[in-house]
């Protein structure tokens, strides 16, 4: 099996204090640190996986700069075969459906029976390439997805919906598939694999080489346009205990006692 | 005439609560821009549906047709994009949930009609669509414009809008032939799965100390199970701990986990995005421990501790034993 997985070079922010940079558009990014898209993350845990059991090859694809080679050499070492890279200065300022429209056009002469990709990402939180990117191939698609499995031309996947609840569906191959977090347990990379994976290629291509004209990418290219960032506004915010750890812990305590939870 | 659309979302015989909440948000946007709002209902046997949509807009269209009866992307997107040729709407507005994440990028991009997804707010201004959307876990919002257009799409956050009863509309209802010519082939819809229970049920429980990705590793699980030791309470946890398989999915709280209610809840190592704080900010008492002062969790909570949760939780559980042997 074929398989192609988008990932996406993102901050890690759930533990880092953010703020917005002076143009007022985007964020301050030199004291965040940069991994892989956690949701790409298990779709290419679940891309290596298939190609364990059913063999084939796993390529993983990206739009975004330089620094981006990190996260395809992890991927690399993590099992993928193959990397390409998708760099073009016009391509700052994509949203959504223009990155998707990039990926298309990498994407549709390669081989493939089954291209992954996260729910969504951590950053802009669109939810939207995968889905995008399969109505381009004029494929089908499924996101949300937990778990897959094969049966003649079929993929038989569940899909995460609300309240614990799951669907099961059947979508015909080729098709795209969006997955959700928690459907695997991504490995770890040895620093061996890493060395290993820093002598393989990485393919670039930009603009030209895949036939785009500077007005189908980047903000002119796009649905949406940020106008402004903005660290939301506080309606209520909780009443700050301070303190050493002991004062802290009587306070609680002592809000407990006066609720009669102790 | 111009109108607004707004997706109905059913599942398994009802409604969900976000198809009021988008038609009050949709019933103010038609107001101000003096269009008329269209409940549209798509499914097979869909009759029950009908009259608390109409009592909220100014007409439902309704697509009866078997390939419909549960939801499939690909059956809605070709109805749905033959309604939106037809009738050219200003706006349709789905909900940001699995369905509407599964069904709006494709049919937005099968008409070339601009998309935001998963907005907390949206307003006209002027021809304008603009949006506020949410980015990097809740931390930042975003003010963000679409490129003009004659209709556009968006799906809106569950929860966010409040549903909003008005005076019984009388809307009209029109039956549309369903536009489905050849077979759906692609996509099929199986059944639903209900994943097990297990033996404790996190709903029912008085105290319940949430955790979640500040716990670090699966080895530091004993210090917040003897927080909940001592509290009497059960551990439950947001989505990092059950992707890790640190805790089964039924202590899941929040959109795809459980949505709880108990007297207390103490969330530890959680940063507060909305998919978990939807599931618990009805507790009475909500207590929060993270170390990242602007952690969206602070907003939902009642007390907070600002300090790293490995030396509050162990202080804080002695604290309540002494207080307990005490007595």
């Amino acid at each position: 099996m074929d398989l192609i997985v988008c990932v996406k070079h993102v901050p890690e922010t759930a533990e880092a204090e953010i703020v917005v940079d002076e143009s007022g558009k985007r964020i301050r990014m030199e004291d965040l640190v940069f991994a892989i898209n956690e949701w790409d993350d298990y779709a290419l845990e679940e891309a290596v996986l298939l190609k364990e059991r059913l063999g084939g090859s796993v390529t993983v694809v990206t739009v975004g700069p330089e620094e981006a080679d990190d996260t395809l050499r992890k991927c690399l070492a993590r099992g993928a075969d193959k990397a390409i890279r998708l760099t073009d200065k016009a391509f700052e300022g994509s949203d959504a459906y223009a990155i998707a429209k990039i990926l298309h056009k990498a994407i549709k002469d390669l081989p493939f029976n089954l291209i992954l990709t996260g729910a969504q990402a951590g950053d802009d939180g669109y939810a939207q390439v995968g889905v995008v990117l399969a109505e381009l191939l004029g494929i089908p698609h499924t996101t949300m997805v937990k778990k897959i499995e094969f049966k003649e031309g079929l993929a038989r996947v569940n899909r995460e919906l609300e309240g614990g609840l799951e669907e099961v569906v059947e979508v015909k191959l080729p098709a795209v598939l969006a997955i959700q977090t928690g459907i695997n347990e991504p490995r770890y990379v040895s620093i061996m694999g890493i060395r290993k994976a820093r002598e393989k290629e990485i393919k670039v291509l930009g603009l030209r080489d895949l036939g785009l004209k500077e007005k189908e990418v980047g903000e002119s290219g796009s649905w949406i346009t940020v106008e402004k960032m903005f660290i939301p506004p506080i309606e209520k915010e909780a009443e700050i205990l301070t303190g050493g750890l002991d004062e802290i812990a009587t306070k609680i305590v002592e809000t407990l006692r006066a609720r009669g939870l102790v | 005439m111009k109108e607004i659309f707004v997706l109905a979302e059913h599942r398994r015989g009802e409604l969900r609560d976000v198809t009021f909440e988008m038609l009050t948000k949709g019933r103010e946007l038609s107001q101000k821009t003096n269009v008329d709002l269209t409940a549209v209902l798509l499914g097979h046997n869909i009759k029950e549906f009908v009259k608390s949509l109409a009592d909220q807009a100014k007409r439902v269209l309704i697509v009866d047709d078997a390939r419909l009866e549960n939801f499939n992307a690909e059956a809605y997107q070709r109805v749905l994009s033959h309604l939106i040729s037809e009738r050219k709407p200003s706006l349709t507005l789905i909900g940001h949930t699995a369905y509407g994440v599964d069904l709006a990028p494709s049919l937005a991009a099968e008409l070339n009609v601009p998309l935001a997804t998963d907005c907390i707010d949206l307003d006209f201004e002027g021809e304008r669509l603009v949006v506020v959307r949410q980015v990097y876990g809740g931390k930042v919002n975003v003010k963000a414009s679409l490129r003009k257009s004659d209709s556009y799409v968006v799906t809106l956050r569950p929860g966010t809008f409040e549903a909003r009863e008005v005076k019984p509309l009388g809307g009209e209802t029109i039956e549309i032939a369903s536009p489905i010519s050849e077979d759906i082939v692609y996509k099929r819809f199986i059944e639903f799965f209900e994943p097990p229970a297990g033996e404790v049920d996190i709903s029912a429980a008085d105290v319940i100390v949430g955790i979640g990705r500040g716990i670090r590793d699966i080895e530091n699980m004993p210090i917040v199970e003897k927080l909940a030791g001592a509290l009497g309470g059960v551990l439950a946890c947001s989505r990092p701990v059950v992707d890790k398989g640190w805790l089964p999915k039924d202590r899941q709280v929040g959109t795809s986990g459980k949505t709880v209610k108990p007297k207390m809840y103490i969330a530890i190592g959680i940063s507060g995005q909305f998919q978990h704080v939807s599931g618990m900010k009805n507790a009475d008492l909500i207590i929060a421990i993270n170390k990242d002062p602007k952690a969206p969790i602070f907003r939902a909570a009642d007390y907070g501790v600002v300090e790293d949760l490995f030396k509050v939780v162990p202080t804080l559980t002695n604290r309540i034993l002494e207080e307990k042997s005490s007595k």
